[in-house]
C-alpha cells in the first residue's frame, strides 16, 4: 500500500508545482471567439501569465459567430468578433455589451500574372472584378492604371473564401463603401453569395490557387501574405493615393477612420493620404457591469495592460496597433466598467 | 450468486446487449431530433421550399438547399463510379490472384490509406492532385471527350470531378476491405465445382466467386458510398465552393456537409445558423434514404452469398 500511496503524493505534488507557481487557487477567465486574431491574443495571454500569476485566460478561438452566441448567454467572461455585432444581436444581451477594439488587419489583393509585375488597382475596378464584369486583365480598367505593365489577354480567374471570416468581412465591407453596385447585389458579411469565382478553404487554400492558376487574382490577410512572400497590390485610398499594404499604413487608416463612441465603427476606405483602404479591426464583448467582482476587476486589469503593453506586441506578429487617440478612449472605457 | 447452469448470466447479457443496441436506435433519434430542433426556424421560415431554392444568400438571409443537394449525391456517385470497381479488383486480385507473400504487404499499404487524416488528403489535393488534374487529364479529357457537356467549359481544377476522386481515394479502403471479406467467405466448394466444369480461370471468378459474392460487394459500395457522403474536410478544399448546379464536371460545386464546416463557425444570426442546421438535417435524411434504397435493392437482388450491410 505505502509505495503506492508515496508515489501518488510524490506526483500530485509534481502536478501542484507544474500547474500553479502561487499558493491560492488560481482565477481562470474564459473567453471565445474571433480566429483572426487569435494569435496575438496567445500572445497577449501567455505574456500576461508573467505580469500577474493569479489569473489564467482560456482562449478558444472558435469564430465569431460562437463568440458572440457565447457571450449573449453568459457562458463566457468575454467574447470575440472579428465584425461589429449587428443590433439585432446586440438586443440581445441581458445587460450592456461593449466592444472594445483590440487591433487591426488588412486585407491585400494577391495575384497571379506574368513577370514580377506590382499590381495598382483602385476599388471600382476590384469591385468590377469580383462582380464578374471585368473578366480579362487587359481590361482598360486595369490597363489604364498600370501603364508601364504589359498585362495579358487572359481571363481573370476569382478566387475568395468559403469559409466565413473576418477577412472576407473587411473586403466586402470595402467593397460594398466603393461600389453601390457591389453594396445592391452582394452586401458585406462573413460570408456572402458571389457573383463569380470559386471558393478556397481559409488563407491557405485562396493562396494555394491563385499561386497555381495563372490569371487568377484573390484576397487574403496580410499577415498571411507577407509571411508566404505572396504579391500584392497597392490599392487606391479616397485621397486618390496608391498605397502599399503595411502595419503603418494600417494604423493611419485606424487614426483617419470616424470612430464612433460605441466603437462599432467600420475603417474601410477612410480618408486620409497614407491610409490603406482595406483594413478593419477585431473587438473583444465585455460586459459594462461585471456580475463577478473578482473576476471583473482581473479583467479591467488586462484589458488596461493590453492596451499599453499589448499593443506594443502587435506588429512583431503582423497586427497593426491602435493609434494613441484610440487607445486614450478605449482606455476610458475600460476604466468605467463597473464590478 | 445463482447455481451453476442457472439463465441468470444469460438474462443478464442479453439485457445488457439489448441496451446497448437501444442506446443505437436512440441516439440516432436524438440527433435527428437535435438537428430539427436547431432548423426549426429555417423550417418555419422556408418550409419545404429550401430544398429545391438555388439561393444561397447569408447577407440577405435566402436560404435554399439544392445545389449542396446536388453537389453531395453527384460527387459522391463519381467516387463510387471509381472506387468500386478499383476496390473490388483489388480485393479479387488480393483473394483469388496474389501469390501468398505479396498479400499482407498490400493489404497493410491499403489500411494505412484509411489512416490518413483527411486534410492531409485536402492539401495533397490543392498541391499536387489539382495542378495535376488542370494541366494534363482535364485538358485531355476535354479534347477527346469535350463533345459531352460533362466535359466542357472553363477548367479550373477545383471541381466537382477533383472532389470525386479525392473521395473515391478515401472510401477505396474500406470498400477493398469489405470486398476482400465478402470474397474470402465464398465457400472453396464454389470454386472447386466450377474447376470442375472445365471452367478457366476468369470463367472461375465470374461464375462462381463474383456472381456469388454479388450482394455481399454491393453491399460494400453501399458502405462507401455513407462514407461518401459525409466527406467533408477534403471535399471542401478541392470542390470550388460554389453553390450552384452545373452540367460540367470541370465546374465547381458545394456539398452539404463543406458548407457547414465552412460557414457555421461565423455565422452570427439565428436565421442562417438553423438554416446550417438544416442542411445538416438534409444530409441526414440523404444518408437514410440513400441507405434506405440500397436496402430495398438489395432484398431484390438475386443471389445467395453472404450480405455484410449494416
Amino acid at each position: 500500500m505505502l509505495p503506492i500511496k508515496s508515489k501518488w503524493i510524490a506526483l500530485l505534488g509534481a502536478l501542484s508545482a507544474l500547474s500553479a507557481t502561487c499558493a491560492p487557487a488560481q482565477m481562470l477567465i474564459n473567453g471565445a471567439g474571433a480566429t483572426f486574431p487569435f494569435p496575438i491574443y496567445s500572445k497577449w495571454f501567455n505574456e500576461y501569465a508573467k505580469v500577474d500569476p493569479s489569473v489564467r485566460f482560456n482562449y478558444q478561438s472558435i469564430g465569431s459567430g460562437g463568440g458572440q452566441k457565447q457571450i449573449l448567454s453568459e457562458t463566457v467572461d468575454f467574447g470575440a468578433s472579428d465584425g461589429p455585432m449587428s443590433d439585432d444581436n446586440l438586443a440581445k444581451a441581458p445587460r450592456t455589451l461593449w466592444h472594445f477594439p483590440t487591433v487591426a488587419g488588412a486585407d491585400v489583393i494577391t495575384y497571379n500574372i506574368p513577370g514580377d509585375a506590382k499590381l495598382k488597382i483602385d476599388g471600382a475596378t476590384i469591385a468590377g472584378i469580383f462582380l464578374g464584369k471585368i473578366v480579362k486583365w487587359n481590361d482598360p480598367a486595369i490597363a489604364g492604371q498600370n501603364p508601364d505593365l504589359k498585362l495579358p489577354d487572359a481571363d481573370i480567374v476569382v478566387v475568395h473564401r468559403s469559409d466565413g471570416s473576418g477577412t472576407t468581412y473587411i473586403f466586402t465591407d470595402y467593397l460594398s463603401n466603393v461600389s453601390a453596385d457591389w453594396k445592391a447585389k452582394v452586401g458585406k458579411g462573413t460570408s456572402v453569395s458571389w457573383p463569380t469565382g470559386i471558393g478556397g478553404k481559409g488563407n491557405e487554400g485562396v493562396s494555394g490557387q491563385v499561386k497555381q492558376v495563372p490569371g487568377s487574382i484573390g484576397y487574403v490577410e496580410l499577415v498571411y501574405a507577407k509571411q508566404n512572400k505572396l504579391p500584392y497590390a497597392d490599392v487606391k485610398n479616397s485621397s486618390g493615393n496608391y498605397v502599399t499594404p503595411s502595419i503603418e499604413s494600417v494604423t493611419e487608416a485606424l487614426a483617419a477612420a470616424d470612430i464612433p463612441a460605441d466603437f462599432r465603427f467600420s475603417m474601410v476606405n477612410p480618408p486620409g493620404a497614407t491610409a490603406y483602404p482595406i483594413a478593419g479591426t477585431t473587438w473583444l464583448l465585455v460586459y459594462a457591469e461585471q456580475k463577478d467582482h473578482a473576476k471583473g476587476e482581473k479583467l479591467v486589469q488586462f484589458l488596461k495592460w493590453a492596451y499599453s503593453d499589448g499593443e506594443k506586441l502587435a506588429p512583431a506578429l503582423d497586427y497593426a496597433p491602435l493609434p494613441d487617440a484610440l487607445i486614450k478612449r478605449a482606455l476610458e472605457k475600460v476604466q468605467s466598467i463597473k464590478y | 450468486m445463482p447455481a451453476p447452469g442457472s439463465r441468470g448470466p444469460d438474462i443478464a447479457f442479453k439485457w445488457v446487449a439489448m441496451f446497448a443496441a437501444a442506446m443505437i436506435v436512440v441516439l440516432i433519434v436524438m440527433v435527428g431530433w437535435e438537428l430539427y430542433y436547431g432548423s426549426r426556424l429555417a423550417i418555419a421560415k422556408f418550409g419545404a421550399g429550401f430544398l429545391w431554392s438555388s439561393e444561397w444568400d447569408p447577407v440577405l438571409e435566402r436560404f435554399g438547399a439544392l445545389p449542396f443537394i446536388f453537389g453531395t449525391l453527384v460527387s459522391s456517385l463519381i467516387a463510387l463510379l471509381i472506387a468500386v470497381p478499383l476496390g473490388v479488383a483489388t480485393a479479387l486480385f488480393l483473394t483469388e490472384l496474389a501469390p501468398l507473400k505479396m498479400r499482407q504487404p498490400i493489404i497493410i499499404a491499403i489500411e494505412m490509406l484509411a489512416a490518413v487524416p483527411s486534410v492531409i488528403f485536402g492539401l495533397w489535393g490543392i498541391f499536387v492532385l489539382i495542378p495535376w488534374l488542370r494541366d494534363s487529364l482535364f485538358v485531355w479529357l476535354k479534347r477527346f471527350l469535350g463533345f459531352l457537356p460533362l466535359f466542357q467549359g472553363p477548367i479550373y481544377g477545383l471541381s466537382m470531378l477533383a472532389a470525386g476522386i479525392i473521395i473515391a481515394i478515401m472510401i477505396l479502403p474500406i470498400v477493398t476491405s469489405i470486398s476482400r471479406e465478402i470474397l474470402r467467405s465464398v465457400p472453396n466448394l464454389q470454386r472447386e465445382a466450377a474447376y470442375a466444369l472445365g471452367a478457366t480461370r476468369w470463367e472461375v471468378l465470374k461464375i462462381a466467386v463474383l456472381s456469388y459474392a454479388r450482394r455481399g460487394l454491393f453491399g460494400a459500395a453501399v458502405l462507401g458510398l455513407g462514407r461518401a457522403l459525409g466527406e467533408t474536410m477534403a471535399v471542401t478544399m478541392v470542390i470550388g465552393n460554389r453553390p450552384q448546379i452545373s452540367a460540367s464536371l470541370f465546374a465547381p460545386g458545394y456539398t452539404l456537409a463543406s458548407v457547414v464546416a465552412n460557414e457555421f463557425t461565423e455565422a452570427t444570426t439565428d436565421l442562417y445558423q438553423s438554416a446550417l442546421f438544416e442542411i445538416g438535417l438534409v444530409l441526414f435524411a440523404v444518408a437514410i434514404l440513400v441507405n434506405a434504397a440500397a436496402q430495398v435493392m438489395l432484398k431484390s437482388m438475386s443471389g445467395s452469398g453472404p450480405v455484410k450491410v449494416n
